[in-house]
């Protein structure tokens, strides 16, 4: 269980001192401002597809510290330390998987106050954002860790990724931003999906870790 | 401390290549093995085989007591400390007292400070070396240690693994240089 956590606090100190966490956030945020940009200064119009448009920055922000979620640490060797002390794979993508969010969502979460004062969201509609968000970004974080373990080491891992990741992205998409209307139901679908990702991640990664290695 | 090492019909299969078959040997307390051969010809595949990184094509691996890998690769944080990168590893191994001993063995400890990313390749190598020092596992499986190392760290080497081998400890080695391992069983590929 130690073991567990140290590498969860390594993932977050990691995310922290690589400046790992700022990039996501900052391209969320200027994401968020390109849509006033794109759309015009309607404040009607921007309020009302503001949620939207923090779930899909939200989305693209999310992928991109896929690459240095595994990569690196299977590069270095790192994995193999871990797999050689008897830590089986699935465990490190889980507590992988956790580390990441905690360095991910806060801080997106935060963003989100910035990006729905640039778009004229609502304070109400802002509190469903911020609930979705919550509900639905480890679901991302899991689909992060399992889309990084599979492209680990692939030439163009980036693209690929994000071939991989986004279709899979669709449904906490649809029912997080379905969930900023008057949809009450979508909650309940986001938290499903992020709750069948969340279930599967560790061990998919841990496969496609294993596989990595040999 | 108990420990042990047994291949048995041990046969490696790389990327539909077959490495080495029939490969037998028991090491008990006190033990080290000395592979060699040319490159390719599955020396790291063999110690990979031992850490359990790698599911063996034929046959059986055995072993007793925690085992300790120098790779390749030196998986410390290029970001941190040497001290810190290596008090990481420790803390898994529940040994954090071990670190600043480690690292006087292999002769870091000026540089205990200096950030991983700093290190020449021979430093890395040996701050890599200093984990499988601290982690007091009985079985050490190492690939190449002498890589990049000057004669003087090469001497110490070969003493840390004969205090190892004296302490009852395995040491599993694979290398193309030569290096001074008395009494080890040599498993040619």
């Amino acid at each position: 269980m130690s073991a567990f956590l140290a590498i969860v606090w390594r993932e977050l100190r990691r995310a922290w001192s690589t400046g790992g966490l700022l990039m996501p956030v900052v391209f969320f945020l200027l994401v968020a401002i390109i849509f006033p940009f794109a759309i015009g200064p309607d404040g009607r119009l921007l309020a009302r597809i503001g949620g939207g448009a923090i779930w899909a920055a939200a989305l693209l922000a999310a992928l991109l510290p896929v690459e240095r979620l595994v990569a690196p640490d299977a590069e270095s060797g790192v994995l193999d330390q871990f797999a050689a002390r008897g830590l089986g794979d699935g465990s490190v993508a889980a507590a992988k998987m956790i580390g990441h969010w905690l360095g991910f969502a806060p801080p997106l979460l935060a963003a989100t106050v910035i990006a729905a004062g640039l778009l004229h969201v609502p304070g109400p509609v802002l509190g469903q954002i911020l609930l979705g968000l919550s509900i639905g970004t480890p679901g991302l974080a899991a689909l992060g860790i399992v889309t990084a373990a599979l492209v680990a080491g692939m030439r163009g891992a980036g693209a690929i990724a994000g071939l991989v990741m986004l279709p899979f992205a669709v449904p906490l998409l649809i029912f997080g931003a379905g969930s900023t209307g008057d949809q009450p139901g979508a909650f309940k679908l986001l938290a499903a999906v992020s709750l069948v990702y969340l279930a599967g991640a560790p061990a998919v990664a841990g496969a496609a870790i294993r596989m990595g290695r040999s | 401390m108990s420990a042990g090492l047994a291949f048995r019909d041990v046969a490696c299969l790389r990327g539909g290549r077959l490495l080495f078959e029939g490969l037998s040997f028991t090491l008990a307390p006190g033990d080290a093995a000395l592979v060699t051969g040319p490159n390719g010809a599955g020396k790291s595949s063999l110690i990979r085989l031992a850490a359990g990184l790698l599911p063996p094509a034929a046959g059986e691996i055995e072993g007793e007591g925690a085992r300790a890998l120098l790779s390749e690769a030196a998986a410390l944080d290029p970001e941190l400390s040497v001290a810190s990168a290596l008090g990481f590893w420790a803390a898994l191994d529940g040994r954090r007292d071990a670190v600043p001993e480690a690292l006087e063995a292999v002769g870091l400890s000026e540089i205990a400070r200096i950030p991983v990313r700093l290190l020449s390749t021979g430093q890395r190598r040996r701050a890599a070396f200093a984990r499988v020092v601290a982690s007091g596992a009985p079985v050490w499986l190492l690939d190449e240690p002498a890589n990049g190392l000057d004669t003087a760290s090469v001497a110490r080497l070969e003493a840390l693994i004969a205090a190892h081998r004296a302490d009852g400890g395995i040491a599993l080695v694979a290398t193309h240089l030569s290096m001074a391992l008395p009494g080890a069983i040599e498993v040619v590929l």
